[in-house]
């Protein structure tokens, strides 16, 4: 009798990319519901949109490199793209401003480099950061927790506002929008105000801006899932916070007043969701461990640099990409030591 | 770590990098006693069965062979010997499916049993090993045709003579693959047999220490080997239960568990004093040593979804895949495919005529669900959950992107000769992308460059060799003739005049003189040249008219020399 030959291992493999990626979309959910309480439905609504946009431009890219297109939709990777670049926008941004951001993530920063895998920089920060750099005033136009709204939308205002610009009667943008607690600070502190002064304000909470505090805890929920479930490992989020922590305390060591305590940064912005599941994006990141250690600080580091004297109140973007243009450098510099090897290998 | 065990309670282990804790897959096959399987009409041998020069026929086509004849023997020092594993007739020497990774047929004799299983004559056993030289028996241990019983199949002779002082022997019984639990059944039912091995491994590396790894997850070997060891009053000779961890049974893993060191990189275990061996390399030296029995059979696991009953058999090396199937329940129907060795690095079989070789540790007929295609391989997404399991800590992620893009140099400096191909690193893969297979086609494309690279040198040597022979002889040739032209010059310009007689000159002279007499005394005999008898008359006038010619010629020349020449010009 005759049988196929068929190379070793001969194990069913426990692990795909579809598994992680399908683990990184539910470990998101936490945070999705939390946003969603805080900020309303817009974060749905731009989920749903984004969502769409990336599948259909993943498709449409695939179908012009004469790829297979099913294989590469069914991993998932551009549903994780479009979900973590909708969670980083404003929740009630024109539609049209999410199509381009999506339609720049998944087809020139992803297929045009030859798609999963071989993508040098992050789709969802590249998109984002391009939408942030071309309109900047919508991309700054948050809208205030739940506790601090006095016009909560319901999902059809929501709806009509993203698609047709279309507020509700009575109600102009001024009323429905407002900054995020890094923007307000940053403004606060470059007019000179004292942070104890600027903390007076009913926005502040225990130590982040009122419903902003709390929403980073619950992706922080997921990011331990992916730990758990070892689609990640700790290596780049514990020292990207380390690394934020650390210039964070340090500086409000030296002034009290003109720098916010560390907590405040960790809680803030994106640092929970960038930290476990922006800087853990394996394609782009380093991946040593010694490397995984660097890059993560590095984020950290960056993060605070940019947000204390940079021009852009969060930076997890811009400090994820300047860090994805160093990955292969670190990788090489931090190769492990060869069982059997006495020096490092990267002589 | 502390793992309970009577025996190494205080034994300290090591850990290796990254590995895996695999579903063991073990219960299936070690429930029951292995059995000897059954005498099968054919043996099929392959004269290559271990690492090193293939041994070479001593049997012809139509020869009779008794059980433990040699049939085949060795050739040159990395080689071993090929016994009948019983008696019969030799039918055949040629090419045959054989068990190997490439799939392609190998040379093989073909032995038709006679049913009689009639032993030869067998070397003496040798009772008192404790007192005899360790050349002796390393030569019966090399005459007994054996290799290491753990996979690799390299001569034990060979591994037996280190260069090098020995402080430690290492007994591998980890068996740390699925499913294969053939070390597992021998180290139950035959621990005294192992043990005695291991007393004549030791006496001949001469080692102190002898440390005998078991994983954890065979308990039962544990203990059968550790009241064997204690019942034989060997001292210093310890069994170490250690943590279910693939692969700690690779051997540079397993030193590393027991006794922390790291083999240096392309070095033998022996560089630091250390040398290693299977148990059932144990049991076969046991063999021949004390029995004089040479290496013709070995246990087999036959497992997988794919047969009735997965078991032990001890099999006669040679019986073909196919007659061990049926003996345990043939194909169940589930069969997907046909494996030689554990599923991490076994390697499938095209063909079940193939034979059980002396390196078959385990047939898994593996079923579908035991071993589902894991589909088309997809891009790299770079997790480095492939370094995370890497047990050499290497980075197979960077080694694929070389290996791929044929980068080989690179694929070096990235220690691709460190992989040991475990296949930790492609069982993890999100991406299923063999990896494994990668690094083995990189090192088969290097070996091959090299041998490329050597043969060029080679001819570069001789094209070399064969530039400096000519210019050699050239500048002989010149040399001789310089001293030729300086002897020459030497000589005066008239050296007739001075009465010293040429060499060359008289010998003619001499030779002219000599020839005259002969004629003259043919003469004076009367004899004339042969062919000047029974002339027809014509004939003696053309002689006598040329003659005359001659003579006026001759006259002619003498007066008119110079007007000759010219008309011959």
């Amino acid at each position: 009798m005759q049988f196929p030959t068929i190379t070793s291992p001969h194990t069913a493999r426990p692990n795909s990319v579809t598994r992680t990626m399908l683990w990184v979309i539910l470990a998101l959910i936490p945070g999705t519901v939390a946003m969603t309480w805080y900020f309303g439905w817009g974060i749905l609504i731009h989920m749903v949109l984004a969502t769409a946009t990336a599948v259909a431009g993943e498709a449409v890219v695939l179908r012009l490199r004469a790829r297979p297109v099913m294989p590469a939709l069914k991993d998932l990777s551009a549903v994780v793209t479009a979900l973590l670049m909708a969670l980083a926008l404003p929740p009630l941004l024109p539609w049209w401003i999410t199509v381009i951001g999506v339609v720049f993530a998944i087809v020139v920063v992803k297929q045009l480099y030859g798609g999963i895998g071989y993508n040098p920089f992050n789709p969802a920060m590249a998109g984002y950061v391009l939408l942030l750099v071309s309109y900047p005033v919508d991309m700054t136009s948050w809208v205030p927790p739940e506790m601090l709204n006095p016009h909560p939308l319901d999902p059809l205002q929501t709806l009509s506002l993203i698609f047709t610009g279309q507020l509700p009667t009575g109600l102009d943008w001024d009323a429905v929008t407002a900054a995020t607690p890094l923007d307000a600070m940053r403004t606060e502190l470059d007019q000179n105000r004292m942070i104890s002064e600027i903390r007076q304000s009913p926005l502040w909470g225990d130590f982040g801006g009122r419903g902003w505090e709390w929403v980073g805890n619950w992706f922080l929920l997921g990011g331990l899932v992916l730990l758990y479930k070892r689609i990640i490992t700790w290596h780049i989020p514990v020292s990207m916070l380390a690394g934020l922590l650390v210039m964070a305390m340090l500086f409000h060591f030296i002034d009290q007043e003109t720098h916010p305590f560390g907590l405040f940064h960790i809680f803030s912005g994106g640092t929970i969701l960038g930290a476990f599941f922006i800087a853990t994006d394996p394609v782009t990141a380093s991946t040593t461990r010694k490397g995984q250690l660097i890059y993560g600080a590095s984020i950290g580091v960056l993060v605070y640099i940019i947000r204390t004297w940079g021009g852009y109140p969060d930076a997890v973007a811009f400090a994820v990409l300047l860090m994805n243009l160093s990955a292969p450098t670190i990788d090489y510099y931090t190769q492990p030591r060869v069982f059997g090897h006495r020096d490092q290998g990267d002589e | 770590m502390h793992y309970p065990s009577p025996s190494n309670s205080h034994h300290k282990l090591y850990r290796f990098h990254g590995g895996l804790h695999l579903p063991d897959n073990k219960t299936q096959s070690n429930g029951r006693p292995a059995r000897a399987a059954a005498l099968p009409k054919r043996l099929i041998l392959p004269l290559q069965q271990h690492i090193g020069e293939p041994a070479h026929p001593t049997v012809a086509v139509g020869d009779r062979v008794l059980k433990g004849d040699v049939i085949a023997r060795a050739q040159g020092l990395i080689s071993v010997p090929i016994h009948a594993p019983s008696s019969g007739t030799v039918i055949e020497i040629g090419e045959h499916p054989v068990p190997h990774p490439s799939g392609l047929p190998a040379h093989c004799i073909v032995i038709e049993t006679d049913g009689l299983d009639q032993w030869g004559e067998l070397p003496e056993p040798i009772m008192d090993f404790s007192t005899r030289d360790p050349a002796t028996l390393r030569q019966r241990i090399r005459d007994a045709g054996i290799v290491g019983l753990g996979g690799a199949a390299f001569p034990t002779s060979v591994k037996l003579d280190p260069r090098q002082p020995v402080h430690t022997l290492i007994i591998n019984g980890a068996e740390c693959e699925p499913c294969i639990t053939c070390d597992d059944m021998l180290m139950r039912e035959r621990a005294e047999q192992v043990v005695a091995g291991i007393a004549i491994l030791r006496h001949l590396t001469g080692a102190k220490s002898c440390l005998i790894g078991i994983e954890d997850n065979k308990p039962e070997a544990v203990t059968e080997m550790t009241r064997a060891v204690a019942s034989s009053g060997q001292e210093g000779m310890e069994v170490i239960s250690i943590p279910t961890l693939y692969p700690s049974g690779g051997e540079k893993q397993l030193i590393r568990v027991l006794t922390g060191e790291e083999v240096p990189s392309s070095s033998i275990p022996a560089s630091i004093g250390i040398v290693c061996n299977n148990v059932g390399t144990a049991a076969a030296v046991a063999d021949a040593v004390l029995q004089g029995r040479p290496l013709i059979s070995r246990y087999v696991t036959v497992t997988g979804e794919g047969v009735g009953e997965p078991c032990n058999l001890e099999a006669l090396i040679g019986t073909p895949v196919v007659e061990l199937i049926e003996q345990t329940g043939g194909y169940s129907g589930r069969i997907s495919r046909l494996i030689m060795g554990g599923p991490m690095m076994g390697f499938t079989l095209h063909d079940d005529s193939s034979p059980i070789v002396k390196a078959s540790n385990c047939l898994l007929a593996a079923s579908a669900a035991e071993s589902p295609d894991p589909g088309p391989a997809l891009p790299c997404i770079r997790c480095g959950q492939c370094a995370s399991v890497c047990p050499v800590r290497l980075l197979p992620q960077q080694l694929y992107w070389y290996a791929r893009a044929k980068d080989l140099e690179k694929a070096q400096e990235y220690n691709l000769f460190d992989c040991i191909e475990c296949g930790c690193c492609s069982h993890v893969c999100p991406s299923h992308i063999p990896l494994v297979q990668y690094y083995r086609s990189a090192k088969n494309e290097i070996w091959a460059q090299e041998q490329e690279k050597r043969k060029a040198e080679q001819a570069r040597k001789r094209h070399e060799a064969r530039l400096a022979r000519l210019a050699r002889k050239e500048a002989e040739k010149q040399a001789r003739l310089k001293k030729k032209k300086a002897v020459l010059a030497k000589k005066p310009a008239g050296k007739a005049k001075t009465g010293a007689p040429d060499p060359k000159q008289a010998a003619i002279e001499a030779a002219m003189k000599r020839a005259a007499e002969k004629k003259a005394r043919l003469a004076a005999e009367g004899a004339t040249p042969r062919n000047t008898r029974q002339l027809t008359e014509a004939q003696q006038r053309q002689i006598d008219q040329a003659d005359a010619r001659r003579q006026a010629a001759g006259k002619a020349e003498a007066h008119t020399e110079k007007p000759v020449a010219e008309e011959q010009e």
